[in-house]
């Protein structure tokens, strides 16, 4: 996990009761909010609710806009490698209707980060049938880099090597190829491209085991 | 509207020379008034105004489903075509209000069809229809022409089997945004052979397949077929073969095109599209591989209205490339990751821009990609911006108080910073001012949604200057009861007030009671309203419904009247108490 936890650890705790408490509560329980801030002391006052019941990584300002673009990847890499804190989603925050949420979430687009490039892009994982399909649109899309291919044979051009990588539901880092495909596409929350060597900590897959995920 | 008053005063001099003014002569003039509330005003200028208006009103507009019987508009308009129904409060959109709430619409359709109504048209907003609705409606008008249900949720595509197959003068059936439960597209082949009224067919919303064979033949036998949104079933082909059967449709809603099509297909479809000069409104794109975006490049000059707010896989450069291509653009419906920069491509190409919606990409993970900055650059180089809804990451007053000193002609501004009490982002002081500086700029606001840091300051302003404020929503602001009384106090044309998660109590909401009689409704949830504000209310106004939403089978609640109420719902009604409210309704 992160190592700068501290308070992160604190407040996924206590996300973590907010969300037990919650599951105890029907649903959509109105005044929730006013439940949680009793249980963190109350120190804000009524309106300021809000805060206490959301994910910290919200609304991180960023005070310097011009060099918001350049820095988002960085940032986007940065927050990659925390887990999300537990979320304790205020209901009905943000006004979105359902039918906009959902439409959103079954296209399933994700976000694709390459240690060295300096944009991000995002990908449909519903179009593709397969890790291969995956990969290959991958390499169209960033062409300078290499993408190692545990299901192929290695590639290597410029002695420059990205392994690819997601980050599931739970918040961990996994080498694509783990998982069957379909399971991959549920739990996938975003992509990165890691340098090889970054990419030391996460367990090799050994050959046999890819070749029950393609397809 | 003007001249309105004008008929009206010259009328009433008029009058006093005149023993006789036939009454089909006023009808006749009538004909021509068609807003509800400009027949409205007709109706209480005088009796006999009143008896020949409502005689001859053909098309009705309920906003509360609740606040009147079926059977007393049957009685008032015996000449009743058309009608539009509301349902379930705003806030149900955003699952704040309990899913069985209500809102049916049966009740309705029965009545109209034991009296005998010739309905023609229907049009529903947040309503639950039933297939049985449906098949009622269908089996029970010979002369329906149009259905159009916004955000319902209710029935499935067996419903709309029963439309197609049995409404055979059947012209409009618009589906936006519906929960349809979706049974295998066999509804499309119920449209008889015979069928061959259709002008508009929007079922964009449908998730499932649709059998395309069906799809081309019926759009082959619609000649005056002028809107057609398609569902993400529908493939590149299909639309290449469509837009050559259609070279006249007005309004596009694209389908999906997941593969990148082989440049025969593609080919194909830049040419059937070059076809299509009458489109000014395009939509769509769910599922969308890029490299096709340009096929449409060439129906972009035309558009006035372009829709690519569930087309997350169109980014940056892609994006910006189409927008430069319409620059007759006045509505645009756009997803934040457009960027800040994008947003200064719309400004500087679409000139004639009247209304823009931005929505969040990721509205899950809470983070915007616009700032106060795309606000700013739209609102210098778009003059004639009369309507926005905009969320963002975050906001400063400064960039308010220019946007409101650009463009003084808002209708509607909401404004949504996915941190909902987040201050001014560079000088972390509540964004009272900013907003202040909206509404005394725009003096024709007519709907305002707030975000940000605010204090009771902020309500201050707008009772001060909103004057023609009909609708106002509230979340996560104000300091005390002060905040809601400025608002009461002030907007004189108040008709929805919608308010959540903040500090306004009995004191605010007891302060003028009458005032709810000239309002539509009120919504009130997780703020400081109690039991016992809320039947005190109740006993002062027998005339308004005041609805509290209890799900937790407390029944220590019913007996503490000192107990917050989580959710409170009052409107105005004719009708008294309904009589399909669920269990964890309590009507005071």
């Amino acid at each position: 996990m992160s190592p700068e936890i501290g308070t992160h650890q604190l407040e996924s705790d206590t996300a973590g009761d907010m969300n037990f408490k919650e599951t105890e509560l029907t649903l959509a329980l109105p005044g929730e909010s006013r439940t949680l801030k009793e249980m963190n002391g109350g120190t804000i006052g009524t309106k300021r609710g809000f805060l206490e019941t959301v994910d910290l990584n919200l609304g991180s300002p960023r005070a310097d806009c011009s060099d918001k673009d350049r820095n988002e990847s960085e940032n986007d890499v940065l927050t990659a490698a925390k887990p999300p804190a537990a979320k304790a989603q205020v209901v009905g925050w943000p006004p979105v209707r359902d039918y906009r949420k959902n439409a959103m979430k079954s296209c399933k687009y994700v976000k694709v980060a390459v240690d060295g490039a300096p944009y991000l892009r995002k990908v449909n994982l519903e179009m593709y049938n397969s890790y291969e399909q995956l990969l290959s649109a991958l390499e169209d899309m960033f062409s300078c880099f290499t993408i190692r291919n545990y299901l192929n044979e290695r590639k290597m051009v410029n002695g420059v090597e990205n392994v690819p990588t997601y980050e599931d539901k739970d918040g961990d880092w996994m080498m694509l190829g783990d998982v069957p495909w379909k399971m991959f596409v549920e739990s996938c929350k975003r992509l990165r491209l890691m340098k090889s060597s970054e990419a030391n900590g996460l367990a090799p897959r050994t050959p046999s085991k890819c070749s029950s995920t393609s397809g | 509207m003007v001249s309105l008053c004008s008929f009206i005063s010259y009328y009433w001099e008029e009058e006093k020379r005149m023993n006789y003014f036939p009454d089909e002569v006023l009808e006749h003039v009538f004909d021509f008034v068609t807003s509800s509330r400009d027949r409205n005003a007709l109706s209480q200028v005088c009796k006999s105004w009143y008896r020949i208006e409502s005689s001859s009103r053909q098309k009705v507009f309920i906003g509360n489903c609740y606040a009147i019987s079926p059977e007393r508009v049957i009685e008032r308009f015996p000449a009743l075509k058309s009608i539009a129904l509301k349902g379930k409060p705003h806030f149900a959109d955003f699952n704040l209000v309990p899913h069985e709430w209500g809102g049916f619409v049966y009740p309705w359709i029965e009545a109209f069809a034991r009296n005998r109504v010739g309905l023609e048209e229907l049009r529903l907003k947040r309503m639950v229809v039933s297939d049985d609705s449906l098949e009622l409606l269908s089996r029970s008008f010979a002369n329906f022409k149009s259905l159009v249900l916004v955000s319902c949720e209710g029935f499935t595509t067996d419903g709309l089997a029963a439309i197609a197959a049995n409404c055979r003068c059947l012209r409009e059936l618009d589906l936006q945004e519906n929960e349809v439960e979706d049974h295998r597209g066999h509804w499309l082949s119920c449209f008889h052979d015979s069928h061959t009224s259709l002008v508009s067919l929007n079922f964009a919303c449908l998730k499932g397949d649709i059998n395309l064979g069906v799809l081309e033949r019926l759009v082959a036998r619609s000649p005056n077929l002028r809107s057609l949104r398609l569902n993400r079933a529908v493939p590149f082909d299909t639309l290449q073969k469509i837009l050559m059967q259609s070279p006249n449709l007005v309004d596009l809603g694209v389908g999906s095109y997941v593969h990148d099509p082989d440049s025969e297909t593609y080919d194909k479809l830049v040419t059937a599209i070059e076809k299509c000069k009458s489109v000014r409104s395009l939509s769509g794109f769910l599922d969308v591989a890029p490299h096709c975006l340009p096929a449409f490049h060439s129906i972009c000059p035309n558009l006035t209205s372009l829709n690519l707010s569930y087309a997350p896989g169109i980014q940056g450069g892609e994006l910006t490339k189409l927008i430069r291509h319409c620059r007759k653009l006045q509505r645009l419906w756009i997803l934040d990751c457009i960027g800040d920069k994008g947003l200064e491509v719309v400004a500087s190409t679409c000139k004639d821009l009247q209304e823009l919606r931005v929505f969040p990409s990721d509205p899950y993970i809470g983070h915007a990609a616009v700032t106060e900055e795309g606000l700013v650059a739209i609102s210098s180089g778009c003059p004639k911006l009369h309507s926005i809804l905009y969320f963002c990451q975050q906001m400063t007053n400064a960039a308010l108080i220019t946007v409101a000193k650009n463009c003084p002609n808002f209708i509607r501004f909401r404004l949504c910073i996915l941190d909902p009490t987040k201050p001014d982002a560079v000088t972390q002081q509540p964004l009272d001012e900013g907003f202040g500086a909206i509404v005394h700029s725009c003096r024709g606001l007519r709907r305002l949604s707030l975000t940000g840091l605010l204090t009771d300051q902020v309500f201050l302003y707008i009772g001060m200057y909103a004057e023609q404020l009909e609708m106002l929503s509230i979340a996560f602001a104000g300091d005390s009861d002060k905040g809601m009384q400025y608002v009461l106090n002030g907007c004189k044309r108040l008709r929805k007030l919608e308010i959540r998660d903040s500090p306004f109590g009995n004191g605010a909401l007891l302060m003028d009671v009458g005032k709810y009689e000239a309002m539509r409704s009120l919504w009130m949830s997780s703020c400081e309203v109690t039991l016992g504000g809320c039947k005190t209310l109740a006993k002062k106004m027998p005339r308004l419904n005041v609805e509290i939403m209890n799900e937790n089978e407390q029944t220590d609640f019913i007996f503490d009247d000192a107990q917050k109420v989580d959710k409170m719902y009052l409107y105005r009604t004719l009708a008294g108490q309904r009589k399909d409210a669920p269990d964890f309704v309590w009507t005071l």
